[in-house]
């Protein structure tokens, strides 16, 4: 089941500057399948969503590293967004729309939010101290 | 690339949006439109969309905090040039309840508040 017809993974640092690489290096992924422009825009935002998350709330002043990984099987596309960061105590708090720890930030608590109505599919695993996988499915077409 | 230019219109603080509005770009907006804001006597706040072809919650993370900086002071928070990508996330936000939609920036803020947010509701 695991078998996809390609993968691409992409590592950087964890800055704002790389948030629009990571979008749209995915969105590249997916050009192949020839996704709507709907299609396109839901799966950038969601991927903006996972990375700015996780350079804001995974990383926030510390330096790190942010993974991103996609894989395509027909017309299923499975990405996830990885960071070896802080953690999340209570994911369910943490999915709650407008709920943000940064509010200073001016973090509108609606990033789970999104991910959740922009893809088909969400799951967040993650361990306090140790960091947050974020994964996503999109069907395209 | 900037992430935006500003122009003074009147008493409206007209916000030319040029690059996607995420949280790298979000950081930049902020700080000179408040800057800006502190130093003018500009009341409301326009932001123009023209071109931008995205925008996540870190967009509305900034127009939601210059409305706060405005409304209290009678202030209004308007946007144009919006086109399909970003409205989708304004209407999936339900931003446009607290924000007004306009044509221009001749046309900002010329409708009484209370008849625009009358509008707002019938976008569906």
């Amino acid at each position: 089941m695991d078998k996809f017809d390609t993968e691409m993974r992409l590592a950087f640092q964890a800055k704002s500057c790389n948030e629009a690489l990571a979008r749209m290096t995915v969105a590249a992924f997916l050009t192949p399948l020839n996704p709507t422009l709907e299609e396109l825009a839901d799966t950038k935002t969601a991927v903006s969503e996972a990375v700015t998350n996780a350079i804001i709330h995974g990383y926030g002043e510390a330096d790190g590293t942010v993974e991103v990984w996609c894989g395509r099987r027909g017309k299923e596309v499975f990405f996830s967004v990885k960071d070896t960061g802080a953690g999340i105590p209570d994911i369910g708090l943490a999915m709650e729309p407008m709920y943000t720890t940064k509010p200073e930030m001016e973090r509108s608590g609606m990033g789970f939010s999104f991910m959740e109505a922009f893809t088909d599919e969400l799951s967040v695993e993650s361990a306090v101290g140790e960091g947050t996988v974020v994964k996503m499915k999109k069907v395209i077409g | 690339m900037k992430a935006a230019e500003y122009e003074l219109r009147g008493d409206i603080l007209v916000i030319h949006l040029k690059a996607d509005l995420d949280h790298h770009t979000a950081v930049a907006v902020r700080e000179s439109a408040d800057s800006l804001l502190a130093r003018s006597h500009a009341k409301h706040i326009l932001f123009d969309f023209t071109g931008v072809e995205f925008m996540d919650s870190s967009g509305i993370g900034v127009i939601m905090g210059r409305y706060r900086q405005v409304i209290f002071q009678g202030g209004r928070v308007g946007v144009m040039g919006v086109g399909s990508n970003v409205d989708r996330i304004f209407k999936v936000s339900g931003l446009y309840k607290i924000v007004e939609q306009y044509e221009s920036a001749e046309e900002a803020f010329t409708r009484p508040a209370k008849e625009c947010f009358a509008g707002s509701n019938d976008i569906k």
